[in-house]
């Protein structure tokens, strides 16, 4: 597995009164993400080749991966797989890559999610629907100590996708 | 191929009729779209136009106007020579109470594909929209000096 396999398909950039610690702290730990991520734990091994999950409130592991790049706090590239049967055989693996960048008196944050294949809008559907709110309320959390109380629904439109597709969601 | 357009969106903790304001009146925007002035009477059909020290740097035309919900104008860059040139594009936004939130989704479209324009755009976008929902939910704009809007786009 390495970086140049993946292209990236969505991109989100956002800008934070923040420092590059601080954003880079709030990305690889647990009790920050449990914050933003919809409840979500990032637990990361923070060395090349370290492991990296996505666990659900209830403690399941949500999504797995591997540490592909990882230069604190400036750059973290993760694979960031859904552990749902049948979806990296038919999907392939999804590469999540920070960029952070102090810029003025704030910090730049680009989140890239990269793919080994062309796919289509309705699967990219639930990444895209995804990340905005999770990175706006980052934003919010660090700049005014408060997440934002995001109530979304499930991405009806890639799950819908994926089932076309014949792979199971829960 | 997707058409060349530019879509960003950003979950707000604040009012729609805060963010319609925000989005309409030069106060707000000279704080976050970097000292830029919106001018308008924001009717459909009426004039736009987007000013920086007194020069008109965009200019366009109302096309939908539904305080607070939705605002679409025309947009035709005037101030540099390499993008003057391409075709006049369009800006959307909408708003959506999300909660006790505002869901705001910016469109920006009517790129031709492989012009300067777009990447001009979608550097400045997040930049500028980031420095408004800080300015909406903190009281204070972002520190980001003007020149940030230029990566992928040399703008002297």
């Amino acid at each position: 597995m390495n970086l140049d396999q993946f292209k990236p398909l969505t991109v989100y950039t956002i800008y934070i009164a923040s420092t590059p610690e601080k954003v880079w702290e709030a990305l690889t730990s647990a009790e920050f993400s449990k914050q933003y991520f919809f409840g979500n734990a990032v637990e990361v091994e923070p060395r090349l080749g370290g492991a990296f999950i996505l666990r659900t409130p209830d403690g399941a592991v949500h999504i797995s991966g591997e540490v592909l790049a990882c230069d604190p706090p400036h750059k973290l590239a993760v694979t960031f797989n859904v552990n749902w049967p049948e979806l990296i055989e038919k999907l392939g693996p999804t590469l999540v890559t920070y960029d952070i960048e102090q810029v003025g008196d704030a910090v730049r944050l680009t989140m890239s999610e990269g793919h080994d294949r062309p796919l289509s809008d309705d699967i990219l559907s639930g990444g895209r629907s995804g990340w905005p709110a999770i990175l706006s309320s980052l934003k919010s959390l660090l700049e005014t100590g408060k997440p934002l109380v995001v109530k979304m629904g499930p991405p009806q439109r890639m799950l819908d996708a994926l089932k076309t597709m014949g792979i199971k969601t829960p | 191929m997707s058409k060349p357009q530019f879509v960003y969106v950003t979950y707000i903790e604040t009012t729609p009729e805060k963010l319609w304001e925000a989005l309409t009146s030069s106060d707000f925007t000279r704080q976050y779209w970097f000292g830029a002035e919106v001018r308008s009477d924001w009717k459909i059909g009426s004039p736009f136009a987007l000013t920086l020290d007194g020069e008109v740097t965009d200019a366009g035309e109302i096309l939908e106007a539904d305080p607070p919900r939705r605002l679409a104008y025309s947009f035709k860059h005037l101030k540099y020579e390499e993008l003057r040139g391409e075709p006049i594009s369009r800006v959307v936004f909408t708003i959506e109470p999300f909660g006790s939130l505002v869901r705001l989704t910016v469109l920006h479209d009517g790129f031709v594909a492989g012009g300067k324009y777009l990447g001009a755009v979608s550097n400045g976008w997040p930049a500028i929209l980031s420095g408004l929902k800080s300015l909406l939910e903190r009281g204070q704009v972002l520190a980001i000096p003007r020149t940030a809007l230029n990566k992928g786009f040399d703008a002297k």
